[in-house]
């Protein structure tokens, strides 16, 4: 075991979900520092055809929250008449769950096979510290295109481009219910928009930006929720008010609306809904001008000093450690208010920082379920056309994808995930898998899963893996499972392993303590 | 003492008429002479609207402030329940309706945490640490609470149901953490003894992994057995119960089979109605609804273990007074506790309240906390758990005390 080859194993399970077969060799290959170079510009990281394949047959990943509205939401139901007609109301549901699904299918199978592994940490990273909920109403519709045209495409870039991005997303917008956010009083006071709404501008400080000993008042919430009204995607159906006012305005209205939905993707911005009174946000004055205020104070939330802190304090220890040096935390914060919150410019602080390089550091994470289930996946090489095993798992693990309720997303740390029962279906996970009894190859009848109900498939899941069939012995080599890991296990480990039966080795790899670990 | 047995009379024969679930297994519970004092914690995590838990029905600012959320007085469509003559249950509790009757169901109104975040995870963490303002603590306080209890201990002292071990149950003290749903008690491949034998090689250290490992497979054992017993037979074809439901049989059946369970926590989600929560039906009420019966349910299934339980329901804060914009509410500051159990001095809403009028709400907008969570929590460990003053003052470290206003809650 040489001492390149732990790093190889380090960089691997840190900045990605672990080795496939081959990865530690080739990332000692092209030395350490080339490795995080490439992983931090993926683009010139080609995915494997059958990836490439996949993802295209996946129509959900590039519609819009328009489109799919439209063919599923509100506008689709009123098509069928479906307040008379449950049974077309529940085959309408029903044919829509095919986007959330495939928004999770290309989650996991990105995570197992492409080789832009950072990328697919940060997908994850990010969308947990700006989290929807996919069983939450409107958002089973528009998860997916959040994942894909939200997140995805800054995970690497601004943090203000990213925090812009969420803010004006259907999903996002839905979740927290900054599109019912009205001005008290406005023009487009009516129904269910009559007053102000703080859901979302408290979670944006909290959680999004400064965090919550960032220095804000509850006066700062409130007047972020002013600044903030009349954010929104419009009503139910995709139309802003202006749409059903009267006379002339109703024309202009529809068209600039389309105009705006064009353009921004579901977001529309209800000028009759605002509070176009002067505010003053964490000390800024803020002129009542319309949406560019909300512009004007998601830069200031950006560029805040909390938030370089906060960020850097998460990105750490997602990382790094569940607790991680402060003075590594500071100089990642440095680096994000010097470079006006280079995502990237941020992670190659703390990649390249002597405490991440340090082989303390390694092996110290406990993983999530997330983590685990697919670094078990990739160490064993086995082939993957069907994600529903997964899914189940992580739903019996409790990280059932796009299922957080909460706007907090996803723990990374050891205390949010080490338990009894985790050990214990980890390790039936491990068992399932290495004795092939997981059907990962089998192109699965239904491809969908249901995010009002994920213990469907952790039960079905829980079943297939605990049959009662003759386990068949293993279909993954131990030995060839100990040189895609870099031969890394204890001696403990090596010798519990070399007493047990052979077809019961590859198993105690993915069960073992070092394999729950990265 | 009368009064006690009296309840326990009108409790068993309330239970017999409606399809009592009988604990007839091998350790049954009359054969083992009574058993530990159980206390069962259900967390709402995202803020419960208590306003319309326990509705102050007969104040006119009520509906003033609430007008298309209001749950409407009684007698009316989707009207509360009287209580008392003043609050009212919200008509999707009906449930609990026979346990208020019984007096074993009593609520502490304006109750909550004198931590003024509105932060849900703040809050929360505040009042599963039970250090209010303090985020260093690093254990929960059923945790400690565990600590304190006299032994011995098992595997399955303490459960906590879900697939994560929450804050308030972390700790020194091996807690259980039971799956969710019908997978709890089915076998898995670690039952094999060859399986088994390798995989505790492999697990054989002092390490934080080694630990929860053994812990697993102890508990897993425990409640495995606990599980397939008779009591399947006792289901006589019933339909499964679902969700809370479930989880809640499965809690009973665990208390028959074992009278060692001390404590059990469980969290439901998807309490922060910002948006529509509607009022005597309608979001909140469809949450309600499960969670009564639920809680039903487990009283049914506890039988005669009622006697020595009290269930705690707790949520982070309480909500706005007024609606907001969007026909739902905002966070806010009091609440409501639900307290009942056989112990539990019922048919009453305790603590302190406030009124809804100008500044006696929290400013100008919430529900003041006249009532410390913690003195709640307090008179339960004293008056139910037996604990002393001083181990008291270990589970809930400078909490003020049973204060007056609660102290007679239990029944001793």
């Amino acid at each position: 075991m040489t001492s390149d080859m732990t790093l190889a194993r380090h960089l691997s399970d840190r900045l990605g979900f672990g080795p496939r077969p081959g990865d530690l060799n080739a990332i000692a290959g092209m030395g350490p520092e080339a490795w995080i170079e490439q992983q931090l510009h993926p683009q010139s990281l080609m995915l494997p055809n059958d990836l490439t394949t996949r993802l295209k047959e996946m129509e959900a990943l590039s519609m819009s929250p328009l489109q799919t509205l439209r063919a599923f939401g509100p506008p689709a139901e009123r098509a069928i008449n479906a307040k008379d007609n449950p049974e077309k109301k529940k085959e309408l549901r029903e044919q829509a769950r095919f986007i959330p699904s495939q928004g999770v299918e290309a989650k996991l199978l990105r995570g197992v096979f492409s080789p832009r592994q950072l990328e697919e940490v940060l997908a994850d990273f990010w969308f947990n510290h700006f989290n929807v909920y996919a069983a939450k109403g409107l958002d089973s519709l528009w998860t997916t295109s959040y994942d894909e045209s939200a997140i995805r495409p800054h995970v690497l870039g601004r943090f203000r481009d990213l925090l812009g991005a969420t803010a004006r997303h259907p999903a996002m917008l839905f979740y927290l219910d900054n599109w019912e956010n009205t001005a008290p009083g406005s023009e487009g006071a009516r129904g269910n928009f009559t007053g102000l709404n703080e859901n979302y501008a408290r979670e944006l400080m909290e959680l999004h930006t400064l965090g919550v000993d960032g220095g804000y008042s509850q006066a700062d919430v409130i007047t972020l929720a002013r600044i903030l009204t009349g954010w929104g995607f419009g009503n139910r159906n995709g139309e802003t008010n202006e749409d059903t006012a009267r006379g002339r305005r109703r024309v202009e209205g529809r068209l600039s609306a389309l105009m705006d939905v064009r353009r921004t993707g579901g977001f529309i911005f209800s000028s009759d809904r605002h509070d176009f009174s002067k505010k003053v946000f964490l000390g800024h004055a803020i002129n009542g001008r319309g949406e560019v205020e909300g512009d004007e104070a998601l830069d200031i939330l950006a560029s805040h000093p909390s938030t370089a802190r906060h960020i850097s304090f998460k990105l750490a220890q997602y990382f790094l450690a569940d607790t991680p040096d402060t003075r590594v935390v500071e100089t990642m914060a440095e680096t994000f208010r010097s470079s006006n919150g280079d995502i990237r410019a941020v992670l190659k602080t703390l990649f390249t920082h002597p405490a991440f390089l340090a082989p303390s550091a390694f092996g110290t994470k406990f993983k999530t379920p997330l983590r685990y289930t697919i670094s078990a996946v990739r160490a064993s090489g086995v082939p993957m056309r069907n994600f529903r095993p997964l899914f189940g798992v992580l739903a019996q693990l409790g990280e059932a994808p796009y299922g957080c309720l909460t706007p907090d997303g996803y723990k990374c740390t050891e205390d949010a995930w080490l338990n009894a029962d985790a050990m214990t279906r980890r390790i039936t996970f491990a068992i399932a898998l290495a004795g092939g009894r997981l059907p990962l190859n089998m192109e699965p009848t239904d491809n969908s899963v249901s995010m009002k109900k994920p213990e469907r498939v952790a039960d079905r899941t829980a079943r297939q893996e605990t049959a009662n069939a003759p386990a068949g012995g293993s279909v993954v080599d131990p030995d060839a499972l100990i040189e895609t890991l870099g031969q890394q296990l204890s001696d403990n480990t090596r010798a519990a392993i070399a007493a047990a039966r052979p077809e019961l080795r590859a198993s105690m790899i993915l069960g073992s303590p070092e394999f729950m670990r990265c | 003492m009368t009064n006690v047995n009296m309840k326990r009379r009108d409790m068993l024969a309330l239970g017999l008429g409606a399809g009592l679930l009988l604990p007839l297994g091998r350790s049954a519970w009359a054969a083992t002479g009574g058993s530990h004092k159980k206390l069962i914690v259900v967390f709402l995590r995202g803020a419960v609207d208590g306003m319309n838990v326990v509705v102050p029905y007969a104040e006119a600012a009520y509906y003033n402030a609430r007008p298309t959320i209001a749950v409407p007085p009684p007698g009316r469509a989707q009207g509360v329940i009287d209580l008392d003559g003043h609050f009212g249950l919200h008509p999707a509790l009906a449930a609990l309706k026979p346990m208020w009757q019984e007096r074993s169901l009593a609520f502490v109104h304006a109750a909550g945490s004198p931590d003024e975040t509105r932060s849900h995870f703040d809050a929360q963490d505040y009042m599963e640490s039970g250090t209010p303002g303090r985020k260093s603590t690093a254990d929960g306080w059923m945790n400690r609470l565990l600590a304190q209890l006299p032994g011995p201990r098992s595997a399955t002292s303490a459960l906590s149901f879900g697939p994560t071990l929450p804050r308030i149950m972390a700790g020194p003290v091996n807690v259980a953490n039971i799956p969710l749903g019908r997978s709890a008690g089915a076998q898995i491949p670690l039952d094999r003894p060859i399986i088994n034998a390798a995989f505790d090689q492999l697990y054989a250290g002092d390490d934080s992994l080694s630990r929860a490992y053994k812990e697993g497979i102890e508990s897993h054992k425990k409640v495995m057995s606990d599980l397939q017993t008779e009591m399947v037979e006792a289901d006589n074809g019933a339909p499964s119960a679902q969700g809370f439901s479930q989880d809640t049989e499965h809690l009973a059946k665990m208390v028959a089979q074992n009278p060692a369970i001390d404590l059990a926590f469980f969290a439901l989600g998807g309490w922060d109605t910002h948006v529509n929560q509607g009022a005597g039906e309608g979001q909140l009420a469809q949450k309600l609804q499960p969670l009564g019966e639920g809680l039903a349910s487990l009283v049914k299934g506890l039988g005669p273990a009622y006697r020595d339980t009290v269930i705690l329901v707790v949520s982070e804060f309480g909500r706005t007074f007024h609606e907001n914009g969007n026909r739902g509410t905002d966070h806010g500051h009091g609440n409501v506790m639900w307290v009942m159990g056989g112990p539990v001095a019922g048919g009453k809403v305790y603590g302190t309240w406030p009124g809804l009028v100008g500044n006696e709400l929290h400013e100008g907008r919430d529900l003041p906390v006249t009532t410390d969570f913690r003195s709640v929590v307090s008179t339960v460990l004293a008056g139910h758990m037996g604990l002393s003053l001083g181990q008291i003052d270990t589970v809930m470290p400078g909490a003020p005390g049973v204060s007056n206003n609660v102290s007679s809650i239990i029944s001793t």
